[in-house]
């Protein structure tokens, strides 16, 4: 059995073969980033809305989507929604991949929002009641401009866990690079290689950025500690 | 004349290149009250820490009870101590912290009891009844099962007094105890320290800047300044006698 | 099938977590790199590659014929949780405050008993929320073991589809449903963990 042992010749084949898929994996993470920004700005604004109830079923939906798993969750949406009476589409594997994953991630996305917005001190709200700005000056020049840099280095890991878990799209039939590997093997009945290769990507991607992401964490922090020494002074 | 119980002799200490102690000589007698005064900066901290083991001196010895802190004897030569000489030494050493430093995952009385029962491996019930004796004399006898977040400063304070004293130390170190505190809170400190040095036969080494106060209960005052061991003397001959300008005017301040 | 592979997994990966945080904080260099590979490399990839990669690896590296797949599925979840875990060991060890180490210390406590009766405790409270947490992603990431073959709940779901597509959707909302109810005590758990975390911990 000519498969059962590593071999490089085998390597250099599928190394093309994989990489071709590395740009859908890219543009398919970029996509479900931007759309789970957007989705998470929607679960802020709906959690702010002062209904109880309304509040509590927002809570528990969001629960929902974030504690299940985002596998079935595709599956729902190429699988299942198409056959659903009525409000049925069928969408492309692409396009559910982008919707799965970036509604899944949406709901971590929003815990984000929440905890930049929840950073800003009280006094500041406070302040910005006392020289009476509007509430959309409020948000403009008072609340956004401090909320949104501490949650970049938070939305930065979030970028890096969607590259990860962008591979899941491969059993939707997107030809990311995990598709590409397992087809390579079963083309060649050597799924070794192939798969060695994602991994490698992978990490060479992934690897760099998250340490990129944590001296920008570091960086920041430093320059927050200073604003509060100089608040407290 | 006894054997001093603590000897310095020319410690230094540098932090990078920053040299915070120069050249530190001192003996400790036994059951002595030592106040250590001085500016912010000037090393009293770390003259304090140095005792406690928790800094290493960039040179020079420090002797404990004829035990020497850092350096132990193996094969005939002075070498680096290991763990063991250190937890040797450190037995005679109790220290109390400017932020407590209550252990917050257990009760008032789990921390006074922890180390004796577990490091000197006493009886546990003997230890429970000292443990016990010693809260009450620094007034938290109702509190004993109380976690530390439900105390105030003072109360945490006198706690971690109660703690060091249960380990029965031949020397304790107290960093300005009070400094963390609520003006109202330090008498209730100050007056569990007082009763300490009038009761306890144990030597005591505090850095505080409650002037009055450390002049009253100290056998010796040193001041400290950049460094150095500007002034030593009895409280009277240094508050008093001496013709030391910057020490003048250091006390100037406390006086309105 | 899907709660053995969650429970089997969860305790792999608890395992993995505190060896491999441990050894991030070793004295030895050796062990201390050992442990920041293995972290490095895991967090490194995804899941679901790492499932695959052993799937096919370890019958031809160990050349031994899985008897079941459910044991590649345990590995994989383990190791990939594990290390994601042991970022929660190493950081809530090192957050415990420097002066709760210093007043053993003073106490004259060895370092093991620092380690046992002061640092470790504390930081075990802090860890409970984010362990909480990862075992939900635990129970998410046992979704993927249907792709190895293994007939968990999904791949029940994905029988069902193929052979009356009509009840897709409610196959599907079954499962989701199923998985959440597994989540919920998870998700209180959690909750109750950081209410445990916020007392008796001092950090810095
Ligand atoms: N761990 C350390 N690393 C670097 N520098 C240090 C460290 N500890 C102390 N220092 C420096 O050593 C000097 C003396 O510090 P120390 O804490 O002993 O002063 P102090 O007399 O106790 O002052 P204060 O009255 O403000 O407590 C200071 O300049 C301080 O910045
Ligand atoms: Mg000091």
């Amino acid at each position: 059995m000519n498969s059962t042992y590593w071999s490089w010749e085998r390597f250099l084949d599928a190394l093309p073969f994989v990489l071709d898929g590395l740009w859908i994996t890219i543009v398919l993470t970029i996509s479900c980033f931007l759309f789970s920004l957007l989705f998470g700005f929607v679960w802020t604004f709906l959690k702010r809305i002062p209904i109880k109830s309304f509040n509590w079923i927002v809570t528990w939906v969001m629960e929902f989507i974030r504690s299940t798993p985002p596998l079935v969750q595709l599956f729902f949406i190429y699988y299942a929604w198409p056959v659903i009476p009525v409000v049925g589409v069928t969408l492309s594997p692409m396009t559910s991949a982008i919707l799965g994953l970036g509604l899944h991630f949406s709901t971590y996305i929003a815990e984000i929002y929440r905890a930049g917005i929840e950073s800003v001190e009280k006094g500041q709200w406070e302040a910005a009641k006392a020289l009476n700005l509007s509430t959309m000056d409020k948000w403009r020049m008072i609340i956004l401009p401090q909320a949104i840099p501490p949650t970049i280095p938070m939305l930065g890991n979030y970028f890096i866990i969607m590259f990860k878990e962008v591979p899941l799209a491969s059993t939707i039939s997107v030809a990311e690079i995990l598709l590409r590997a397992n087809t390579y093997g079963a083309r060649n009945f050597a799924y070794l290689e192939p798969l060695t290769i994602v991994g490698i990507i992978f990490l060479v991607l992934s690897y760099p950025s998250a340490v990129l992401i944590r001296k920008l964490e570091v960086k920041m922090n430093t320059r927050f500690d200073k604003n509060a020494a100089a608040k407290s002074s | 004349m006894t054997a001093p119980i603590v000897q310095y002799r020319d410690v230094c200490k540098s932090f990078g290149d920053v040299e915070v102690l120069k050249g530190i000589n001192l003996d400790i007698n036994p059951a002595e009250k030592v106040a250590v005064i001085g500016p912010s900066g000037s090393g009293k901290t770390t003259i304090i820490r140095l005792l406690m083991t928790l800094e290493e001196p960039t040179s020079g010895d420090i002797v404990v009870d004829g035990k020497n802190l850092w350096k132990m004897e193996k094969n005939g030569d002075m070498v680096r101590a290991n763990e063991n000489h250190l937890r040797n030494v450190r037995g005679d050493i109790g220290m109390v912290f400017q932020h407590f430093n209550l252990f917050p995952h257990m009760t008032i009385l789990e921390n006074c009891m922890t180390a004796p029962v577990h490091v000197k491996k006493e009886n546990k019930d003997e230890v429970r009844k000292r443990a016990v004796e010693m809260l009450e004399r620094v007034g938290l006898g109702d509190k004993i099962d109380n976690y530390p977040s439900q105390l105030s400063g003072g109360q945490k304070q006198r706690v971690a007094m109660a703690r060091a004293v249960v380990m029965r130390p031949k020397i304790m170190l107290f960093d300005e105890v009070t400094s963390a505190l609520d003006p109202e809170l330090v008498g209730e400190v100050l007056e569990v320290i007082r009763d300490l040095a009038q009761h306890e036969d144990m030597a005591m080494v505090l850095v505080t800047h409650e002037m009055d106060f450390a002049l009253d209960i100290a056998d010796k005052v040193l001041f400290l300044d950049e460094g150095v061991i500007a002034e030593q003397g009895s409280a009277k001959e240094v508050i008093e006698h001496s013709q030391n300008e910057r020490l003048q005017s250091f006390l100037s301040r406390f006086r309105s | 099938m899907t709660i053995t592979i969650l429970l089997a997994a969860s305790l792999f990966a608890y395992i993995m977590a505190f060896v491999a945080g441990l050894s991030r904080l070793s004295r030895n260099i050796i062990i201390r790199k050992v442990g920041g590979f293995y972290v490095e490399v895991f967090r490194g990839t995804s899941l679901i590659v790492q499932l695959f990669w052993l799937y096919y690896a370890i019958p031809m590296l160990l050349n031994i014929q899985v008897a079941s797949n459910w044991w590649i599925g345990v590995i994989a979840i383990g190791l990939n949780y594990g290390a994601y875990l042991s970022e929660v060991v190493r950081s809530s060890i090192l957050s415990v405050d420097q002066g709760q180490t210093e007043a053993a210390t003073a106490l004259n406590m060895s370092s093991f008993q620092r380690m046992r009766f002061i640092i470790f405790p504390q930081a075990v409270r802090m860890m409970l929320p984010e362990f909480g947490n990862y075992t939900i992603q635990i129970l998410k990431g046992t979704s993927l073991v249907s792709l190895i073959g293994l007939t968990d709940v999904l791949y029940y779901g994905d029988i069902i589809r193929s052979t009356n597509a009509s009840i897709t959707p409610i196959v599907y909302l079954v499962v989701l449903v199923f998985y959440f109810l597994l989540a919920l005590p998870l998700i209180w758990l959690t909750r109750k963990g950081e209410e445990i975390a916020k007392k008796g911990a001092a950090s810095q």
